[in-house]
């Protein structure tokens, strides 16, 4: 570890080195002091300023949604001074041609306006909708990379569920942010989320009916969209943000297996200044790389799709990319209905649209107390899993991804029909298969590849580097020089930190003749056997050989390069 | 030394044949082409010579699927009473003749002249009644077109297949609505007036003339208008605005992160 890393051992990180070797004036000092005996400042400050984070990318994440919803608020902002949320029906007559003369909602016709007619409106507009983009892509990306390497585990078990909440928050969101346009485009989804309200068994209708405010479309959607866009919803990422934030600040982050990190200590770059200035800079980035989107990329062009008409519906309508797997749900599904006593239920869209969703979400906000249920983890956690010394786990997250993939690109089903030429009922047929196929399959795949990078790393670590050269020994044998991995590099492969075994089980049948509760209760059945399909340790003599002192093979020879010596032996200059 | 000659002379006995064949095939292609050009030449004023002309065409184009006298076949179906405009419209997109049989005829280089187009709408005309090539002034919109009602009726009647702003759709069984990015005014009015393929017919009596126009008009405003908010990205929508999000915007904010997440490289 160079200087400007720092170990923090224990709970916080504070360190008490004084940095007042600059003279400070007598007042200031006076002041301050005052500050500090009402407020407790220094200490709070101190405590804040010498937080510990770590460094690696991926932890970086979650930081592109916090940014891209600071640029979500502060643009939305900008919009709600000319959006007027109002299904009242107007004249267009503004700049653009082709729309002049239309009757339109006051929310298209105002959408128009912004978009040329307010001096960078269409660039806030177009600012605010690649935000939203990015805002979801990052809850995506981050919510893998909790997932794949564990940091749901114990303690962060409810921040995963915050976590959960947000991105389904979000999801709603920009649903809702993407209708209140009311152009043809969205009030096509509109219609979609209407029926998908009306085929819920019984209550359907009433639902759909209590949240349109009447028969489809109505006058209220809008406006009521509004408030939840603006307000309600927003306010409850707002408070949930602060609740994730605070939680993990007090949690501390979790770090990737290494030398000197363990579960209880944080290694990386104190948040003063080091912290400060990369997630500082990290902020422009991210407003830099959404402004530029905006300003060279155009999106939603509401002015094409025109206004909204329940009696129009163009070719290639499709959601946003988050909600498009549902869209493609939809699309793959068969087209099965029962009628019973003159009510329909339509499985052809609450299949779908309503029980696959709702497993899906429900899997993953419930996920890390299946696995602490199957595993009987009960352990604190705050280094990573590397993905591939979880096989099983991995395995999971790919074949998640791959469902909600399939589901995506069925919701693209014309588009690829049209531009790759294959046809329409041929894609819709690849995708109902695929989507019973590929993820099982991208289960075991992945999960043998899991399996092969953890021999590999396991060899290295035992065996070290070929370096090609080889020797004889004076008793005339020959050897190869094999190059010892340096310690850093063999504790980043966290192999102490791998799946432990299944825990021990009395035997099936006791000397009495009585059987073990784990052959009879049908739960710890289920329990024991999806414990040997997904965290099995696939290699139970490479923990063995971790957890001792890893034996070097060969003869231990010098490093190839210079390079590699320096990484091997961090200097300690000051 | 004694076999080379012989060699030699066995080659120039066949080049000669192959020199021989060409220049007869040359001689006998230009002759005809001159003649069938001549002929086209004179009947242009000559109603009867053009239609015998386009009955010529006919023969040795189209009637192998659709039958020596248009007719139709198992492979194609009848042309009698579908008008000059259905012929001028499939022949003058290179949609006829086929290359293959398929789902759908795709848009390709026409491989008839315009006259020879006429010549065998003419042809297709005399065979029974149906709607005659428009007229410039019938399907050239006017200036005062009313652009926003050809915009409603084009989101009403056609954006269902081909799309919002004319990119085009897939339909069922391999078929496709086209892309209207290309498309001449006379041959979207003639598309409107005669249904090619799966496309509904929109008569006179759906859509009077003067609407064609208005729809004509529209068209051509939205592939004029220039995109105000930067790369249209083919004006697909939410499809590829998504992929741009994802292997532009993730893409990007990661390499940044990678960068901003690395160690500094110590000082030496």
């Amino acid at each position: 570890m160079t200087s400007e890393y720092h170990t923090a051992v224990g709970a916080d990180g504070a360190r008490g080195d004084g940095r007042a070797d600059g003279r400070v004036p007598a007042q200031v000092t006076r002041a301050l002091t005052e500050v500090d005996e009402r407020f407790g400042t220094a200490s709070f400050l101190r405590r804040t300023l010498n937080k510990v984070f770590p460094d690696h990318w991926s932890f970086m994440l979650g930081e592109i949604a916090l940014y891209s919803f600071v640029i979500l608020l502060l643009s939305g902002t900008f919009l709600t001074f000319f959006f007027r949320p109002s299904q009242q029906e107007v004249i267009y007559n503004g700049s653009y041609t082709p729309l002049r003369g239309i009757q339109m909602t006051e929310a298209f016709d105002s959408t128009l306006r912004l978009s040329f007619d307010v001096r960078g409106g269409l660039l806030m507009r177009q600012i605010h909708h690649w935000a939203a983009l990015l805002f979801v892509a990052a809850i995506i990306a981050h919510m893998c990379r909790i997932f794949f390497t564990g940091a749901f585990r114990r303690p962060r078990e409810t921040n995963w569920l915050i976590g959960f909440t947000l991105m389904t928050l979000a999801l709603l969101e920009g649903f809702a942010g993407y209708s209140l346009p009311d152009d043809l485009l969205s009030g096509t989804g509109l219609r979609i989320a209407y029926g998908v309200a009306e085929s819920i068994p019984i209550v359907g209708t009433y639902v759909a009916e209590f949240l349109f405010g009447g028969q489809f479309p109505g006058t209220d959607l809008i406006p009521r969209l509004y408030v939840v866009h603006i307000l309600l919803i927003p306010g409850l990422l707002l408070a949930l943000i602060s609740a994730h934030m605070m939680i993990m600040w007090h949690q501390k982050h979790t770090q990737w297996p290494g030398k000197h990190r363990t579960n209880d200590n944080v290694v990386g770059a104190p948040f003063f200044p080091a912290f400060m200035a990369k997630t500082g800079g990290f902020f422009f980035s991210v407003f830099a790389v959404t402004v530029l989107l905006a300003a060279f990329f155009q999106i939603n062009p509401v002015w094409l799709y025109g206004p909204y008409d329940p009696t129009q519906v163009s070719a290639g309508s499709q959601p946003d990319f988050y909600i498009g797997w549902l869209e493609g749900a939809l699309r793959m599904m068969p087209n099965p209905e029962t009628n019973i006593a003159g009510h329909t239920i339509s499985w052809n869209v609450f299949v779908p649209a309503v029980l696959i969703p709702g497993l899906f979400f429900t899997a993953m906000a419930i996920y890390p107390a299946l696995e602490a249920w199957v595993t009987g983890d009960r352990e604190i956690h705050n280094v990573c899993d590397r993905p591939r010394n979880r096989p099983g786990r991995t395995g999971l997250g790919v074949m998640m991804i791959s469902y909600f993939a399939i589901m995506l690109l069925a919701g693209a089903n014309d588009l690829i029909s049209v531009h790759f030429d294959i046809s329409l009922y041929t894609t819709t047929w690849i995708f109902r298969i695929a989507f019973l196929v590929v993820p099982p399959l991208a289960f075991l795949v992945t999960r043998r590849i899991c399996i092969g990078l953890q021999r590999h790393d396991l060899r290295t670590a035992q065996h070290g580097y070929e370096t090609g050269r080889i020797v004889m020994l004076p008793h005339g044998e020959f050897m190869e020089v094999e190059s010892q991995l340096p310690d850093e590099e063999v504790a980043r492969m966290g192999l102490e930190y791998r799946q432990g075994p299944a825990p021990e089980l009395p035997p099936p049948v006791d000397e009495h003749g009585v059987r073990a509760p784990h052959t009879r209760n049908p739960l710890l059945k289920v329990r024991r056997a999806l414990g040997t399909l997904l965290y099995e340790p696939e290699l139970p003599e490479a923990r063995e050989a971790a957890r001792h002192e890893l034996p070097a093979h060969g003869v231990r020879g010098e490093l190839p390069s210079g390079e590699d010596r320096e990484e091997a032996e961090p200097s300690r200059r000051g | 030394m004694r076999v080379r000659p012989l060699r030699i002379r066995v080659r120039h006995r066949r080049l000669a044949g192959f020199v021989v064949l060409s220049a007869a095939l040359f001689a006998v292609g230009t002759g005809y082409g001159l003649a069938t050009e001549h002929t086209g030449a004179a009947a242009a004023g000559d109603p009867s010579a053009q239609i015998a002309q386009g009955r010529a065409l006919f023969l040795q184009g189209c009637a192998s699927c659709h039958g020596k006298a248009a007719e139709g076949t198992a492979n194609a179906p009848s042309l009698i009473g579908v008008g000059a405009a259905a012929v001028d419209f499939q022949v003058s997109t290179g949609r006829m003749p086929l290359a293959q049989q398929g789902a759908q005829a795709p848009a390709k280089r026409p491989r008839y002249t315009q006259e020879q187009i006429e010549a065998l709408a003419a042809y297709v005309a005399s065979l029974g009644p149906g709607p005659a090539i428009p007229g410039k002034e019938q399907y050239t919109p006017p200036k005062n077109a009313d652009l926003a009602f050809g915009g409603t009726l084009f989101r009403t009647n056609c954006s269902a297949c081909h799309n919002f702003t004319g990119e085009g759709g897939a339909l069922a069984y391999g078929k496709k609505a086209p892309p209207l990015t290309h498309a001449t005014d006379r041959q979207i009015y003639e598309a409107m007036l005669t249904g090619p393929g799966t496309m509904p017919v929109f008569s006179d009596a759906q859509l009077t003339p003067q609407e064609k126009q208005d729809i004509i008009a529209y068209i051509n405003a939205v592939r004029a208008v220039p995109d105000p908010g930067g790369f249209n990205l083919g004006r697909l929508g939410p499809v590829t605005e998504g992929l741009v999000a994802w292997l532009i915007g993730m893409a990007v904010l990661a390499v940044v992160a990678m960068w901003i997440g690395a160690r500094a490289k110590r000082a030496q």
